[in-house]
């Protein structure tokens, strides 16, 4: 009993300590980020490396998704006689949601992983240490650049994928299952916000995009500097920025259209 | 190394004083003070897990002790500020024992990345020195290699050029000597004898490869168990009358470090199982 | 990889997403009609709002001239109290202009369709609608359907 409490107590102390370390480590990212807006150069080389290379998984799925979405929508709208909803249907799920939560699971998957081997590789190798033997700061020059390209990248990644996805969608039920294509677009424009729904699902997504940098590059630079330190922190990565996405995206959905 | 008491009367440039440093509950160093001269090879020798490579992260501000200090001419590493701990990282070199380059650099962008950082100087003036230093190791041609492409012993002669292009006062070599066949160990241990008396630097050594470090060092001191067991010149410490050092230098099996890690007798550990 | 490569891809990469933020804002969302119209605003009181909401669609023969911007109750009226936004280049609703709430389909979204009167005078920003017919709530139709059934 005495031992259970025990691990109870231990656990949830080195959580508590693991946290705030994440906390500092997040404080002196953006302390550090000087380098990365003046230097923009270093941040540009990010962002080819986690948004460019993330544009073909981001565009394929996207498109597959509205396809479903399409195909989905059209059969359960077809039952009320509701089809020209299809636009709707397509549009806000994407917009608000699957945009911004798909797109942040696979970042994670994508990019937050090879963040995470990339800097724990550097740590086991001693390269970060060397580099504050150098006195050049890693966090400045290595861990900054890496956090504003995510954020950067994240939205228009989002955007892009919601943007592939309505037309996947308009492909199936337009194309291929005969919704009338004015009305496929009219009803999307009459019920989407701008500020209600696109506005909040960039900012969602700016959100995603700070977590699962956040995450990713923590786990990376807070490694065991072994290969099994670094195998087990990208695998964290993966889950801890899964269960940060699909909270977050609770949390903010209740803060943006709960009262809808 | 013929006339060692004029290296000993030079003056200190680290000064360690009392130096205690632990992880977790493990006590690494108890009490540790020991100088580093000006001009000097000093080497450090002892067994593995010693915390060697601590005490070089402990002179480089990396790590913080648990009580004592560090003084590198003769100010505190551990008070002074982060800017002027980098001021001062910036005249000391240090080789890791895999030669930490980095990656995603190819060899002459790597040895490029200090006088990158911290100078603004003419690309035309950053290629001479590249080349100058790289022409110091043997390896100007090959500028274009990338460091998965290189043998460890190239990929530590790339991050010596690393290490001293921005001209230090002081280097410091993490087990240079590990893992490298013995004519790359011949070149490394030869290039850091050179770049110690032509520039003039400060060096040191940590190492438990005994042959080598004794061949190149002024002074060298032996820690085990987080005390110095012994220290002097090479020659005077061949003739130690420590058991111990005796054991460490001719590398006996057994000795006073024993074999054997601490376990109950083994008789009455075979006879428990049952 | 040149720099120059990864410097173009990146901004190919800026423009790929900038534009499809230009279609999420221009085609997809309500953002071409929002910020171009002004509106003015009127007052409608019902017993009975149904399924409306804010952002519901106002319309004159089917055609969108506004949205519903605002609903609450009003506690001396006991009715509900919505403000809709009708856009400026609609300017021709008389004073006995009549609003009902209906039903997009079975089981769609509720909006309120506007007819115009014969008064010569018409509402500006500010005034009410006096002529209103409720929401149709599915649940009263079939109650008084079986209590007119079970009295005859």
């Amino acid at each position: 009993m005495l031992d259970w409490l025990q691990n109870i107590g231990k656990k949830s102390l080195r959580g508590f300590e693991s946290t705030g370390r994440a906390a500092m480590f997040f404080v002196a990212v953006v302390r550090g980020m000087d380098v990365a807006l003046i230097r923009f150069r270093l941040t540009l080389r990010e962002i080819y490396s986690v948004g460019v290379l993330s544009i073909v998984i981001i565009t394929v799925s996207g498109l597959f998704v509205g396809m479903v979405l399409g195909l989905q929508g059209y059969v359960n709208f077809a039952k009320f006689n509701a089809e020209e909803s299809l636009g709707i249907f397509v549009a806000l799920s994407l917009v608000r949601e699957l945009g911004p939560v798909v797109t942040g699971l696979l970042y994670a998957g994508r990019a937050g992983s090879a963040l995470t081997a990339e800097i724990g590789l550097m740590k086991t190798t001693e390269q970060l240490a060397s580099m504050e033997m150098m006195a050049v700061d890693p966090i400045r020059r290595i861990i900054a650049p890496r956090f504003l390209a995510g954020i950067i990248s994240m939205p228009l990644l989002a955007a892009i994928f919601s943007a592939v996805g309505i037309f996947g969608g308009y492909f199936v039920g337009v194309g291929l299952l005969g919704v009338d294509s004015g009305s496929y677009w009219s009803q999307m424009q009459a019920n989407v916000d701008f500020s209600g729904d696109i506005v909040n699902g960039v900012i969602k997504s700016v959100v995603f995009g700070i977590a699962c940098n956040w995450i990713a590059l923590y786990q990376g630079y807070d490694a065991i500097p072994t290969a099994e330190g670094v195998s087990r922190a990208t695998t964290k990565t993966v889950v801890h920025s899964a269960l940060a996405v699909l909270g977050l995206d609770f949390v903010l959905t209740a803060l943006m259209f709960g009262d809808i | 190394m013929t006339d060692t008491d004029i290296h000993i009367s030079s003056e200190p440039l680290v000064e360690i004083r009392d130096l205690y440093f632990s992880r977790g509950e493990l006590p690494i160093f108890k009490g540790l003070s020991l100088d580093i001269r000006r001009g000097q090879v000093t080497g450090f020798m002892g067994p593995s897990g010693t915390g060697k490579t601590t005490l070089l992260k402990l002179v480089g501000g990396q790590l913080k002790p648990s009580d004592g200090k560090v003084y590198i001419q003769g100010q505190d590493v551990n008070a002074i500020s982060r800017a002027s701990l980098f001021e001062l990282r910036k005249r000391m070199g240090m080789l890791f024992q895999s030669g930490a380059l980095l990656t995603d650099l190819n060899v002459y962008e790597n040895v490029a990345f200090p006088l990158r950082e911290h100078t603004k100087l003419p690309e035309q003036i950053i290629r001479d020195l590249v080349l100058m230093k790289l022409e110091a190791v043997g390896l100007r041609g090959a500028r274009k290699l990338m460091p998965s492409q290189l043998s460890g012993g190239m990929a530590r002669r790339v991050a010596l050029a690393r290490a001293i292009v921005l001209d230090p006062m002081m280097i410091m070599y993490d087990e240079p000597f590990t893992g490298l066949d013995p004519i790359t160990k011949g070149t490394i241990v030869t290039l850091i004898k050179q770049l110690n008396n032509v520039l003039g630097l400060t060096s040191v050594i940590v190492s438990h490869d005994v042959e080598e470090t004794l061949s190149i060092a002024d002074y060298i001191y032996v820690i085990s168990d987080g005390e110095i067991v012994e220290s002097g010149t090479p020659a005077s410490l061949r003739k130690s009358s420590s058991e111990w050092v005796q054991q460490f230098l001719n590398g006996y099996p057994d000795g006073p470090a024993p074999f054997h890690y601490p376990a109950p007798e083994y008789i009455q550990d075979l006879l428990a199982g049952r | 990889m040149t720099t120059r490569f990864m410097e173009i891809t990146v901004g190919l990469f800026v423009v790929m997403g900038a534009a499809a933020l230009f279609v999420l804002a221009m085609n997809v969302s309500n953002f071409g009609s929002l910020s171009s119209k002004e509106g003015y605003y009127l007052t409608a009181y019902f017993e009975n709002i149904g399924g409306l909401k804010v952002r519901s669609a106002i319309t004159v023969s089917g055609v969108r001239v506004g949205q519903v911007s605002d609903i609450v109750f009003d506690p001396e009226r006991l009715q509900a109290k919505v403000t809709i936004k009708i856009d400026n280049d609609h300017d021709y609703f008389t004073l006995d202009t009549a609003a009902s709430i209906y039903t997009a389909g079975l089981l769609g979204e509720q909006y309120i369709a506007l007819e115009p009167g014969a008064e010569d005078d018409t509402l500006t920003d500010g005034d009410e609608i006096e002529f209103t017919q409720s929401a149709v709530v599915l649940e009263e139709i079939i109650s008084k359907f079986i209590s007119n059934a079970s009295t005859s």
